[in-house]
């Protein structure tokens, strides 16, 4: 029993993580290739924190707020710029994580932390904290999709100029969804972090962010459901066999290739046309 | 009566290349102006400098006594003016009548926590229809924009414009790409709005058209404002007919 609840939480912080990406990769069309240097700030925040003596789960809002302020910040900086150079910015954002920390003693440097102190949950009521705050984050998703907000990211997502000859001061709504993206995958890391009771900068390097975009372009950029379900798949089926284990980024790789080749909206559009086919 | 847009001695260099030549004039509450030149003359580029895609070299332009000159695009929509653009972009993947409801929200979309704390969009919805119903496709509110032919989306991209409630609602070259028989009709509809009260400037190259539903003609010619009055005047105008046909004044005898 005890393995299968930690498979599940492991495969729970990784939807919270994909649905992290989603906000900003899936909703407002923002690719972002350093996602898990955020995944990582709250990781560390949440770590150094509960060594200092926080109870855990007020580390979480800390966390929530140091990577949603890395994002804003990393926002003002390359969202006024197009698309592709908001790629390669994240893409650098995401190596500069990995070698500062890796410099800092005050951050266990290529050691990482380890002995994070317990978190006072058994391993089930840390498995239904973090079902809840997927559950939470999914059903936000859900909300934004429905809102105003969410048609403005579709209507960015689809035609920036266009949008912001309607009125739209598109800036601060992808910065929005940015700071919201962020600060969901520090939640994410920090509920990592507990998990592991060890981090190490290794955790969070370039695979990491490739892995998650993975997650949100296989399940279908922007379906809340269709993410869901690939993190939930793409997480648990490394550690189910193992040999995908050994081979899981010519995996990842390859399932993101046929993909983009022959079902660029993911899985989510492979069974909606599916479906439409059935119908017919 | 104060002017609702004044254009004030603006000039747009690109590097060598003078696109606008020190050009004014003002656009009076509830006219229909007609903004012309053959090719080449900067009626594109003074548009793009009123709606602020492109920042004037010099001069300035004033919506009522707001300057625009600092103002970004989106900005400027919201301070009321609206464009309906020559090349149409509806949002493929929301219906006629949603694109138009994404417009008419602008209060609702005007920062992210007032969009992300409004997810009702009757109202919006019903503004759209209206909209609709002013350029004649109401018929169509429920369709996909992609399979819709070019009259169609002429008309859906001026109720988007129409449907930003704007004070002066610029059109760049709706008629452009129409026949004769659409391009009449469009101008008889773009002649009702604007009858309706709504103050407009129409750059178009439909020389017939703008005479006919035009009040007042402003002629621009190499980037300068060669020039300003009524569409019955313009063309015995040595200067317009010079513009357009080339050669000396009495090249049109």
């Amino acid at each position: 029993m005890e393995y299968e609840i930690s498979l599940v939480t492991a495969a729970g912080i990784s939807v919270l993580f994909a649905l992290s990406l989603n906000l900003i990769t899936g909703f407002c069309g923002q690719i972002s290739l350093g996602h898990a240097a955020f995944f990582g700030i709250g990781a560390y925040c949440s770590a150094m924190l509960c060594k200092a003596g926080m109870p855990f789960l007020l580390t979480l809002p800390f966390a929530m707020l140091l990577a949603g302020g890395v994002g804003v910040v990393v926002g003002l900086a390359s969202l006024r710029v197009r698309a592709d150079f908001l790629a390669i910015t994240t893409m650098g954002v995401g190596f500069l994580f990995v070698g500062v920390v890796r410099q800092q003693d005050v951050l266990g440097g290529e050691m990482g932390i380890s002995g994070i102190p317990d978190t006072g949950f058994s391993k089930l009521a840390f498995m239904t904290l973090t079902l809840v705050l997927c559950v939470a984050a999914a059903l936000f998703s859900q909300y934004i999709r429905r809102s105003w907000m969410g048609q403005v990211f579709n209507a960015i997502a689809e035609d920036e100029d266009t949008t912001r000859v309607l009125g739209i001061d598109v800036p601060r709504f992808k910065l929005a969804a940015f700071a919201m993206g962020t600060a969901l995958a520090g939640l994410a890391g920090a509920l990592y972090a507990n998990n592991l009771k060890f981090i190490s900068p290794d955790s969070f390097g370039f695979i990491e962010s490739m892995t998650v975009l993975s997650m949100v372009v296989i399940g279908g950029i922007g379906s809340v459901l269709g993410v869901t379900a690939a993190a939930v798949v793409l997480s648990l089926l490394p550690s189910m066999f193992t040999f995908i284990g050994d081979y899981k980024l010519l995996v990842y790789g390859g399932l993101l290739f046929l993909m983009m080749r022959f079902s660029p909206d993911g899985v989510t559009g492979a069974v909606n046309r599916l479906m439409a086919k059935g119908k017919r | 009566m104060k002017p609702l847009l004044s254009v004030k001695n603006v000039t747009v260099r690109f590097g060598g290349l003078t696109a606008v030549d020190d050009v004014s004039f003002d656009v009076r509450p509830g006219e229909l102006l007609g903004l012309i030149g053959p090719n080449g003359a900067g009626k594109t580029t003074m548009m793009r400098a009123i709606v602020g895609v492109v920042r004037p070299t010099l001069g300035s332009v004033f919506l009522e006594e707001l300057a625009l000159n600092a103002l970004p695009i989106d900005a400027r929509i919201r301070a009321g003016l609206a464009l309906s653009q020559q090349l149409v972009k509806p949002f493929r993947e929301i219906s006629v009548q949603d694109n138009v409801a994404f417009a008419a929200a602008s209060r609702k979309t005007r920062t992210p926590a007032t969009a992300l704390l409004h997810v009702d969009a009757r109202l919006e919805r019903q503004s759209a229809l209206d909209a609709l119903t002013q350029v004649g496709i109401a018929t169509y509110a429920d369709q996909s924009p992609k399979t819709q032919p070019l009259g169609i989306l002429k008309r859906l991209e001026m109720a988007r414009a129409l449907a930003l409630k704007p004070k002066l609602l610029l059109l760049d070259e709706p008629l452009a790409g129409l026949n004769s028989g659409e391009a009449y009709a469009l101008a008889q509809t773009i002649a009702e709005v604007n009858r309706q009260g709504m103050t407009i400037i129409l750059i178009e190259h439909n020389l017939s058209e703008v005479m006919r539903i035009c009040q007042r003609l402003v002629v621009l010619d190499n980037g300068r404002k060669i020039a300003d009055t009524l569409p019955k005047d313009a063309m015995s105008d040595p200067a317009v007919q010079m513009a357009y046909l080339g050669g000396d004044k009495h090249a049109a005898d």
